[in-house]
């Protein structure tokens, strides 16, 4: 077959049934072309419309969040979101998913999830400083955990340390409801001028369209279509719509790209992500409101015979579309040969809003732009609430199995999957690469990356707890914007905004919808209150097999600024002696707690409430006295509570403490997960000072204990040597990659 | 004290070193590009960490081969200081200023953390500003460190004192964690035999400046200094 003289296959509403469009789908499209579509016309339809691009059945809903504030640049519906961080600069930041290639290929799956994030961010015109990834496989046991975790940690390690961009943060859980579908949810943050940032907007009839970066090839065609669907066990021979990533020329057009950005020639940029090439050109004209002409033989193709259909519609990584200034090419076309690159003009912008694709001459594709843009289906679909959980019914003494000390709980606590130090993980990238990162992995509540040249800082953190979104998705909701806000606040960061991924099940099912409306509810209300809004996102649905769904799973991207990254505070206990004083109220609250399912083996209870105010008023609290120099540690409670807090202090540095402070304090209130609350560490000669301006700001703070010794002495005599916690903590995961665990 | 940092495609501690040399020395680093074929008069020249050419075919192999090494050879040969960190030692080991072979890690996985080294020899340009025998932290960051060399080389190497640092256990670590890449006789970095050029995998220029946390490094940078000023 010559790519001259390809035939292409009738169109029949079964055809664009396997492309994933819905019958009542296919009578509208029929109704808005105004004839049969094409075969090339029906592919590019059905990955614009499918959920993964359209987002037709979030939208509605996504609508609810806050997404201004007088230091928010640009909101969502661009590649990322951009924020003024002063000194006429500005982070840009994102964070998507890439959870279904990563279950089909772990490795390519999740490589290429940072590739995009990371063109994501460049695109509008920033250089990446930091990657930060949450991930959640299933239970331990499942037979597919350790292979994915393995694939995709190996996966981001390979694209992020050669890209050379430091990955410095992130969150890694267990639960079984991901045995089917594990999450891998990447994160860029990138700094620009704000004079040099680059939208996607189209504009200049008969400027030329140019394509730099990798050849088209066969790769990932109809990842957005598999991605918009749920798994059934046929899905591993899904794997060949996963595509292909290589990090060494997304570093050329890294660099090519923001040397060409120093230039005066682009006029408008967007990446080719998901749906690739018809994605792109269809957004940047669709936001210019013009017509785009493509001529598919100038496309750089990695194979012979590429059909029209498949060049639209591949998936292929490191590739771009530009709009360039008239006159601008040979320069742009010298920097990215001196980059080895390919460079092409393949079209130019027209004023008929038609959508022109053409191929040595013959039209394979005629459609008017704007419907294809902005006519996506829409839909409101039924959402049922989650029921209330009934709240818990134990005692003390059913609390506490009689068979275990406070020690023993507190080991086996710190040795639990979700808690177990993920050191193994976090070796395997580059954390440091830039030299501008402040704290090694696990040193602190949010990653610190100095903005290169100036003494500021940003701060940046991933979260969510889906135990928490599944049990109520409104209060999950809030938790999850309400940590982020903390883990920012707790090394001394202005929380700025977020980016949020939403990941969810099926979304045709009124239950999981109840749940994406639940936990949109709880997030904008929880944005509004702490000012922190959302400036980019994601959506990833049918995050489903055989119709068993995740936990609703909407993770937040924090980021945070600090003027001054040297003020910035650490988790681990700094010296003997200090002061340690504990920030919010404390009412043991269990439901949904890791001691309940860790050490009772129960998944029950409700949600630990968020008291918002609280929270506004605790973290700028914490900030403040970390600005004014009074904090020598700081470190939020969150999973496993106080105790597992102070032992996580403890093992940071390897000093321990005497806890007389929490003589007398009952289980439910060593491990309740109660929000709101901070451990800080304080120089004896502070501890005035500090308990005045709490005083002052209306902040509870409660005296628990003195740093010193090597062990954590717990109340009632009981005492657990540090290193047996760091034991305890650091052995987990290596054990259960070398395949001696689970 | 006037520095080259060698730019390849690929490369990306390129900017990290240049950072440290011209906060330690007081001049910007004039940056080499792959394909230049000339190169100013300079005292030294980085080859700074990165995955130069993608780490294709194996790595340091095809940069090795690039014009601007002709130059670094040439230049070496004269007596101009040479220090190849991390991807840059694979480079000019490759490209035969160094004897031996960089590996892959024994464990089969990339490697960030913090290691410790014995300053073994400060007998060099590199390292007089340390003790002999001194341990410091330095940050590793690589797939592929594991240092092997023949039997004769490595007699050669330990005779002459060309052993530039060692890993070491930090205080409180295990013994058997000190090396984490499995090199022979825990080399991590070695000098040629006229001492002036250097091969580490380790990274001083990230543990420079009081952000990170740690200065270990800096000594290195200051001992270039006062070489060469």
């Amino acid at each position: 077959m010559s790519a001259t003289s390809w035939k292409e296959p009738e169109v029949t509403e079964a055809l664009a049934a396997e492309h994933g469009i819905k019958a009542d789908e296919y009578a509208r499209l029929l109704e808005i072309v105004g004839r049969k579509p094409t075969f090339t016309e029906l592919g590019i339809y059905s990955v614009m419309w499918s959920e993964h691009c359209s987002y037709k059945s979030s939208r509605v809903w996504l609508k609810k969040f806050p997404t201004t504030a007088p230091w928010v640049i640009c909101g969502p519906g661009e590649n990322a979101g951009v924020i003024d961080i002063g000194d006429n600069q500005a982070a840009i930041f994102k964070m998507e998913s890439h959870n279904h290639p990563s279950y089909i290929e772990p490795f390519q799956g999740a490589a290429t999830g940072v590739g995009g994030i990371l063109r994501d961010v460049f695109t509008m015109g920033a250089r990446p400083i930091a990657n930060l990834n949450a991930l959640r496989f299933g239970e331990p046991s499942h037979p597919k955990t350790r292979q994915l975790v393995a694939g995709v940690v190996s996966g981001i390690g390979h694209y992020g340390n050669c890209v050379g961009v430091p990955t410095v943060g992130g969150e890694t859980n267990f639960h079984k409801a991901y045995n089917g579908n594990c999450l891998v949810n990447a994160m860029t943050v990138g700094i620009a001028d704000q004079d040099k940032i680059f939208y996607s907007k189209a504009a200049g009839i008969g400027n030329p369209v140019v394509y730099v970066g990798s050849k088209t090839g066969r790769d990932g065609i109809h990842g957005a279509t598999m991605s918009s669907a749920e798994f059934t066990e046929d899905s591993e021979a899904k794997r060949p719509t996963v595509q292909v990533g290589d990090p060494f020329t997304e570093k050329l057009l890294i660099e090519a790209c923001l040397e060409l950005m120093n230039t005066d020639a682009i006029q408008s940029i967007q990446d080719m992500g998901a749906a690739g090439l018809t994605s792109s050109s269809v957004e940047m004209a669709g936001k210019g409101g013009l017509g785009i002409e493509l001529h598919l033989e100038k496309v750089p193709q990695r194979e012979v015979g590429m059909t029209p259909y498949e060049i639209m519609l591949s998936e292929s990584q490191e590739r771009m579309l530009m709009v360039l200034k008239p006159g601008s090419e040979d320069k742009a076309r010298a920097i990215f040969e001196k980059w080895e690159l390919d460079f092409a003009v393949i079209g130019h912008l027209t004023d008929t809003g038609h959508f022109v694709l053409k191929m040595h001459g013959q039209t394979y594709c005629d459609l008017e732009l704007a419907p294809l843009f902005d006519a996506a289906p829409l839909y409101h679909r039924p959402t049922e609430p989650t029921p209330a959980q009934p709240a818990l019914d134990l005692d003390e003494s059913a609390l506490w199995p009689s068979d275990l000390s406070l020690a023993d709980i507190l080991a086996k606590l710190v040795a639990c999957p979700d808690l177990a130090s993920k050191r193994w993980i976090w070796q395997q990238y580059d954390s440091q690469v830039g030299a501008d990162t402040r704290f090694l992995s696990g040193q602190s509540d949010a990653a610190v990356v100095r903005v290169h040249g100036t003494n500021k800082a940003l701060a940046m953190s991933s979260d969510v707890t889906p135990r928490y979104c599944f049990a109520d998705p409104v209060q999950g909701g809030r938790q999850a914007v309400a940590e982020s806000y903390r883990n920012v606040s707790a090394v001394g960061a202005l929380p700025l905004a977020i980016t949020d991924n939403m990941n969810f099940g099926n979304p045709e099912k009124p239950r999981i919808m109840g749940q994406f409306a639940g936990c949109v509810e709880g997030m904008a209300e929880a944005c509004r209150v702490l000012d922190y809004p959302v400036v980019s996102g994601n959506v990833s649905l049918y995050n489903e097999t055989n119709g068993e769904g995740i936990l609703p799973t909407p993770t937040v991207g924090g980021v945070g600024l600090l003027a001054d990254g040297h003020k910035a505070v650490g988790l681990g206990f700094k010296n003997d002696g200090d002061v340690i004083l504990l920030v919010g109220e404390t009412e043991g609250h269990l439901g949904q707690s890791l001691y309940l399912r860790e050490i009772l083996g129960l998944e029950a209870g409700p949600a630990p409430a968020v008291d918002l105010e609280a929270e506004k008023r605790h973290g700028t609290f914490v900030r403040e006295a970390i600005q004014a120099g009074l904090i020598t540690a700081s470190h939020d409670v969150s999973d496993g509570g106080l105790q597992v807090a102070l032992a996580e202090m403890a093992m940071a540095s390897g000093k321990g403490a005497d806890l007389a402070g929490l003589d007398g304090w009952h289980i439910a209130e060593l491990f309740g997960e109660d929000q709101g609350r901070y451990v800080l560490t304080v120089k004896p000669s502070d501890v005035e000072a500090v308990e005045t301006k709490a005083a002052e700001a209306g902040v509870t703070l409660t005296r628990i204990g003195t740093v010193g010794g090597d062990s954590l002495t717990a109340p009632g005599g009981h005492a657990i040597s540090v290193a047996a916690l760091v034991e305890a903590n650091e052995s987990w995961l290596p054990a259960y990659m070398d395949g001696k665990l689970g | 004290m006037k520095s080259a940092v060698i730019v390849f495609p690929g490369s990306n501690c390129d900017r990290d070193i240049a950072v440290a040399l011209e906060q330690a020395s007081g001049r910007k680093p004039h940056m080499a590009f792959h394909k230049d074929t000339d190169l100013p008069d300079v005292d030294v020249i980085a080859v700074p960490g990165g995955f130069s050419y993608g780490d294709y075919l194996r790595c340091g192999a095809m940069a090795a081969h690039s014009p601007i090494m002709k130059l670094v050879k040439e230049r070496a040969a004269k007596g101009v200081r040479v220090v190849g960190i991390c991807n840059g030692f694979q480079i000019i080991t490759e490209a035969g200023l160094l004897p031996g072979a960089l590996i892959r890690n024994k464990s089969l996985k990339y490697v960030c953390r913090t290691v410790g080294l014995t300053v073994e020899s400060t007998d060099s340009d590199f390292t007089k500003k340390y003790a002999k025998g001194q341990v410091i932290g330095i940050p590793v960051g690589h797939g592929e460190g594991n240092y092997v060399a023949d039997e004769e080389t490595l007699k050669r190497l330990e005779g002459e004192g060309l052993v530039a640092f060692r890993y070491t256990a930090l205080p409180g670590q295990a013994a058997d964690q000190a090396n984490p890449n499995g090199a022979t006789n825990n080399i991590a970095g070695i000098f040629n035999a006229e001492r002036n050029v250097l091969g580490m995998m380790p990274h001083p220029e990230r543990a420079f400046d009081p952000l990170h946390g740690n200065t270990d490094g800096r000594a290195f940078f200051d001992s270039l200094v006062e070489s060469l000023s």
